[in-house]
């Protein structure tokens, strides 16, 4: 077997092959950046919590009008708000911390997915929404991959001065426009974006690991990248990797595909950890 | 340039049911520099706070004819990140949202005013420099840069020089006083007795309420600055 048969072959030979690379192509670069707010923020928990809450709202949808792309995307969407919402609620009216209170919303809201699911849904299809189903992407999910994520990627640059300098010194940001209504609005944009994000990241890549291709490449970027600018660019450089090399793998290796996506980005990460420039296990070594 | 002129009207706020600032009023001219002490916990830094805009009094009013964005707030810097990953020129480029907002670009005449204020405290070629390598002093400097770009009138200061060696405070007393012959009002929060008495002309001794005001010459004389200040509050 040659060189190209092995690494382009796959994906010249199968339309399916062709549009699971084109999307997750599409989510790497899209979503990554994303995940390196995510990451600076300290919240990876709050929004792999929010990816597990969009289950019952896709199974609403998937029970009111079957595979119905835009029915499942809107119940996901609404089931994710309403979770952010609560768990906003109980953190401020109880003495329930805010990972907790995602904690027990996300759970919660797992639960009665399976369950709705259950009421009609058969096992493929529960598979599917739990783990993704990258193989079997139409071209009117493809179409809303690329929508969704280039307006959530342009939005997001819209608003990128507004969020680094609220992440370096938000009581600067905070001073400059006066009331604290435009820091909450670009911290409710930003939210509202990653959402969006997580809804369409989930039809590739299900309900448990939407979140994987969003924030294991802005992890392993933060070992090799001391700015911003530089890391969003390096996140999304490992994220294709990781798209194109899952997939190989999973064509090959006869693997799930969503699975060997996230499988291939978390071991960039690991190994970056390990080996990064900053803050890795061997820059600590190398300075101590 | 001419600062404003601040005035405290019985200012008072409490964090629940504790009690930060009783009824305190004051007035600070255009152009003054004046020093903000007290003890621990009198409040001073909730005074700034207030100033600044970033809490409303329970009580009272703050009159001031500053601007938005006309004023540069330096808080302690445990509440600015050390560690996001940014150089040393891009976080002195916060320092122009007053110009250039969310999404004005930053134009070579501003990148060359950032490059000034870099050199003048003393941080020229740590432009590249990834903020989690300065130190706490390197740090401190940088943040005097983005408040020579940010170009406010009314300046507030909490506690700029603590954990600073003498060189570098006296380095930035230098920008301080600077920044005062230009005409700008600055309020400074500060502990250091000989600091206060070599560089502030006025100061303004706070424990929830205010002790003394004035020049900083009388309150020393009268042992109001730097007397026993507990010993003071119970008679």
């Amino acid at each position: 077997m040659n060189l190209s048969a092995f690494f382009l072959d796959p994906f010249f030979e199968h339309v399916f092959m062709k549009r699971a690379l084109v999307a997750a192509l599409v989510l790497a670069i899209t979503t990554t950046p994303f995940g390196v707010f995510l990451a600076l923020r300290r919240m990876t928990l709050v929004g792999d919590a929010i990816a597990h809450a969009l289950l019952p709202g896709v199974a609403v949808g998937f029970l009111l009008a079957g595979f119905s792309l835009w029915a499942m995307t809107l119940g996901g969407l609404c089931a994710a708000l309403l979770v952010a919402v609560l768990a906003g609620f109980l953190t401020r009216a109880t003495s329930l911390k805010e990972d907790s209170a995602f904690t027990l919303l996300y759970l919660l809201a797992l639960a009665c997915g399976v369950i709705l699911m259950s009421l009609k849904g058969r096992q493929l299809e529960l598979m599917h929404l739990l783990f993704g189903h990258v193989l079997a992407i139409d071209p009117a999910s493809l179409f809303m991959i690329a929508g969704v994520g280039c307006f959530a990627l342009l939005t997001l640059a819209a608003l990128y001065r507004r969020l680094v300098v609220e992440g370096f010194d938000p009581v600067f940001l905070h001073i400059m426009q006066g009331a604290g209504k435009s820091r909450s609005t670009s911290h409710f944009l930003f939210f509202l974006l990653l959402m969006l994000c997580l809804v369409v990241s989930f039809q590739t890549m299900g309900t448990l690991m939407a979140l994987g291709l969003m924030i294991l490449p802005a992890l392993a970027a933060r070992f090799w990248c001391s700015d911003l600018d530089s890391m969003i660019f390096s996140a999304m450089i490992f994220g294709v990797f990781s798209a194109y090399g899952g997939l190989l793998l999973s064509y090959h290796g006869g693997v799930p595909s969503g699975p060997a996506i996230i499988l291939i980005a978390g071991l960039w990460a690991l190994v970056s950890a390990f080996l990064g420039r900053v803050g890795s296990l061997r820059a600590h070594h190398v300075t101590h | 340039m001419i600062g404003p002129k601040l005035t405290l009207e019985h200012v008072s706020y409490a964090y629940g049911a504790q009690s930060a600032l009783q009824d305190v009023s004051g007035q600070f001219l255009p152009g003054s520099l004046t020093a903000l002490t007290g003890p621990n916990g009198a409040g001073k830094s909730t005074l700034l706070q207030i100033i600044a805009g970033l809490l409303k009094p329970q009580k009272g009013r703050v009159s001031c004819s500053f601007s938005q964005g006309a004023v540069g707030y330096m808080p302690q810097t445990s509440t600015v990140r050390r560690d996001y990953p940014l150089h040393v020129l891009k976080a002195v480029y916060t320092g122009f949202w007053p110009q250039a907002g969310a999404h004005h670009a930053i134009t070579p005449t501003l990148k060359q005013r950032a490059l000034e204020a870099l050199h003048e405290v003393g941080l020229e070629g740590f432009e590249k420099r990834p903020l989690s390598a300065l130190s706490g002093g390197q740090f401190q400097r940088l943040l005097f840069a983005r408040l020579i770009v940010q170009d406010p009138a009314l300046i507030l200061l909490d506690e700029p020089f603590s954990g600073i060696d003498t060189k570098t405070t006296a380095q930035l007393m230098e920008r301080l006083l600077a920044w005062h012959r230009q005409g700008r009002t600055i309020l400074c929060v500060l502990h250091d007795p000989l600091v206060i008495r070599r560089y502030f002309p006025e100061a303004f001794v706070l424990c929830h309420h205010c002790i003394g005001k004035g020049l900083t010459h009388d309150l020393l004389e009268q042992k109001i600055l730097f007397s026993d200040f507990e010993t003071r509050i119970s008679a």
